[in-house]
């Protein structure tokens, strides 16, 4: 018995603050919240009752101008702009920069740069150049369009009602394909030469290089790379506060919250963030357990 | 032997930290009995300096007790109100706070947050100083919480008075459909019309048809649970709203705060804009004297209030003190020095009119003799979480035009928020 104590003993004993810290702040607070989402709470006053999943029901079937569905459809647009946006730009530059560029160095460092930015600050820059004033009331980008005689290029921005949360990845995209650069640079540097060498002797050709012996190398890099923006995206909240304020057009669930939150609806505020949590929750957890199963495996 | 003098080093160290940490932490500069904590967002410009005259009025009608600036800028309120709802919260209320009259106390007074003054306003004399439509829009069950430091009105429309003349406007019209055939004029001389900025200005522009469509006593009727809120008259003013809205600067008006659409005004690209009457100060402030003011077409008669006011929070450290605060704000001297320089004018009809500007003179008169109505964009009709509901409908509405969404989601939200 003792023997095995001094196995893992100090190892646990070493963890223990951490796993403290972890129990209490993360999971026992998440229980609080999800047992807020259950009650009916929604001012200043202690709760009133138990409602079961009533708050969650409503969030769906009965929010004044189906505020939250609308949310939900904003975040999706977004999300789905920002991964493809980013990935896309992210591996162009990580395939340039591999093939040996000259000055690699520096053009990673400014391609990286943008990450270094806080999103309020670039936030507050993009809302100017992406104003929405067309013609004669033309700003930001829409004036630079006109002047270059792209004029058909000018467009609302942020303001249309349709695709506006495509604009407003536009800025995330910006700050994060650096770090998708990155990801996927180092990605090619750990495929050993000996592969890249064997297909050329086998007389692949440039393009079936790529798509049939590096990118498949670069299925992990591409999963992790998913899985951060994906959550990223979900918890996007001071980029489109930033750029237009907490308003319906760029509601997202995150700032959903917030607005509940400052007039006190509590219960429904911990209802919005508990389901936002099990969204990332479906995303992430399969992602864990083929990342444990993985590691096992090797 | 190394090791054990690294850990009793290390000991050392950390208890030194501990130690100065715990020292620091009980060196708590706690409010005493003779200070007066003020909890604002009049952080800068005119309301600050507003908020310094009435601090010099304080110090000399309250002179044993000091005034502490607990003002917390940004976000025209939010951050304050955010960092107000943590204080009360955890039961460590500020000796004051401002807040909007009206409805949007309703959220403390139903948390048992702020003190009733209904005895304080017969001791000092404030419920003849005040107009009687004012007390009965402040009353709630028969009782009233906050005492008013100013009045601002809301339906103003203000114009450009280069860009009307050259548009043929002669005279600011007095109903809707004359404004309408104003506002063509304009859109012929490739001006915006009507100069707008996003949510709760365009909730403003929407009560101001509301109060022309429906008059002033149906209009009140509508926060109070009396007006039905998907009646025939509210579908029609929808409709003239819609059509004000084509009349709007489309591409930017959910874009702009309540200062861009201002600028549309200073710059002559735009001939008019309904905004509250804080706009006169700002404009003055930024040097533009080609203003024209008058009341927004078919409401004449009709004063639409907001007011800032304070309370006394249940639990305040220096409750004698904040009294003496609260009757410094309603006194004559203290509302007098407040108004002069925020722009608005004083709650109390015994105000000396000669020493405000032009557009408060007009105002003072006004306040005397026109209905006093309500304004949810600004609280006096609407709580807090009615105001949210209704920003994010009129937001729905400037950019799908929906307007049977537009009547149902006014209709649902009123139901849910008004208790009667």
């Amino acid at each position: 018995m003792p023997r095995r104590l001094r196995q893992w003993g100090p190892g646990l004993l070493l963890l223990s603050p951490s796993l403290i810290v972890l129990a209490v702040f993360v999971y026992g607070l998440i229980g609080w919240t999800v047992n807020l989402s259950l009650q009916d709470k929604h001012n200043a006053l202690p709760s009133e009752g138990f409602v079961g999943l009533d708050n969650y029901t409503n969030l769906f079937t009965n929010d004044i101008s189906d505020r939250f569905t609308h949310s939900l459809r904003n975040l999706a647009v977004f999300t789905v702009v920002f991964i493809v946006g980013t990935l896309v730009m992210g591996v162009l530059w990580a395939v340039l920069l591999e093939r040996g560029a000259r000055a690699e160095g520096l053009f990673r460092t400014i391609y990286l740069f943008p990450m270094a930015v806080s999103f309020v600050a670039s936030g507050v820059v993009w809302r100017w150049l992406m104003n929405s004033g067309t013609g004669d009331n033309a700003g930001g980008l829409n004036v630079i369009f006109s002047g270059l005689h792209l004029g058909f290029l000018e467009n609302r921005w942020w303001t249309d009602p349709n695709w506006g949360m495509a604009a407003m990845a536009l800025p995330a995209i910006w700050q994060l394909s650096g770090y998708i650069m990155a990801l996927f640079l180092a990605g090619f540097r750990g495929i050993p030469h000996e592969l890249r060498e064997a297909a050329v002797m086998d007389g692949a050709s440039t393009f079936q290089l790529y798509r049939q012996v590096l990118f498949p190398q670069l299925t992990p890099v591409a999963l992790s790379a998913l899985i951060i923006l994906g959550h990223m995206s979900m918890k996007m909240f001071d980029l489109i506060m930033s750029v237009s304020g907490p308003q319906y057009l760029t509601e997202v669930p995150s700032v959903y919250i917030w607005q509940m939150l400052l007039t006190n609806d509590q219960a429904k505020a911990a209802a919005i963030a508990v389901f936002l949590l099990l969204v990332v929750a479906v995303v992430i957890v399969p992602y864990l357990v083929y990342v444990n199963r993985a590691e096992k495996r090797s | 032997m190394r090791l054990k003098t690294r850990v009793a080093v290390a000991a050392v160290a950390v208890g030194t930290l501990l130690a100065s940490a715990a020292c620091t932490t009980s060196d708590n500069s706690g409010s005493t009995p003779k200070n007066v904590e003020v909890f604002t967002w009049w952080a800068d410009g005119g309301e600050k300096a507003g908020l310094d005259g009435l601090v010099d009025q304080f110090k000399k009608d309250c002179s044993q007790y000091t005034f502490v600036n607990g003002a917390v800028a940004g976000g025209a309120g939010s951050n304050a109100k955010t960092v107000l709802a943590q204080r009360l919260t955890q039961s460590d209320p500020p000796d004051t706070f401002q807040a909007h009259a009206g409805a949007e106390l309703t959220d403390y007074i139903n948390a048992g947050q702020i003190e009733d003054l209904s005895q304080e306003y017969k001791d000092w004399g404030l419920t003849n100083a005040f107009p009687s439509g004012l007390i009965s829009n402040l009353t709630v069950n028969g009782k009233i919480y906050s005492v008013p430091a100013n009045i601002h009105r809301a339906n103003v429309l203000w114009g450009n008075k280069t860009v009307l003349a050259s548009a043929g406007i002669t005279q600011n019209a007095t109903t809707l459909d004359g404004f309408f055939a104003d506002l063509d004029k304009l859109k012929a001389k490739n001006v915006t019309p009507l100069a707008l900025g996003k949510d709760w200005t365009q909730l403003m522009l929407f009560e101001s048809v509301l109060i022309a469509d429906l008059g002033a006593d149906k209009f009140t009727g509508l926060w109070n649970g009396s007006t039905p809120w998907n009646g025939a008259d509210v579908t029609k003013a929808i409709g003239d709203f819609s059509k004000l809205l084509t009349y709007t600067n489309k591409d930017t008006r959910d874009t702009y705060d309540w200062t861009d659409a201002e600028k549309l005004i200073m710059t002559n690209k735009a001939g008019y804009q309904l905004m509250g009457d804080w706009e006169a100060a700002d404009l003055d402030a930024k040097a533009f004297k080609d203003y024209n003011y008058t009341v927004f077409p078919g409401n004449t008669g009709t004063y639409q209030w907001l007011a800032d006011s304070f309370v006394l929070p249940k639990g305040a450290k220096n409750a004698e003190g904040t009294k003496c605060w609260l009757k410094t704000v309603g006194s004559a001297a203290g509302q007098q020095a407040f108004n002069t320089k925020k722009g608005s004018i004083p709650a109390r009809t015994d105000a000396v009119a000669s020493a405000f500007p032009a557009y408060q003179q007009s105002a003072i008169g006004d306040w005397k003799s026109l209905k006093q109505v309500p304004s949810c964009a600004h609280g006096s009709a609407c709580s807090q979480s009615m105001q949210g509901a209704f920003n994010t409908a009129m937001g729905k509405f400037s950019s799908d035009g929906n307007a049977t969404a537009l009547q149902s989601a006014l209709a649902t939200a009123a139901s849910q928020f008004i208790k009667k």
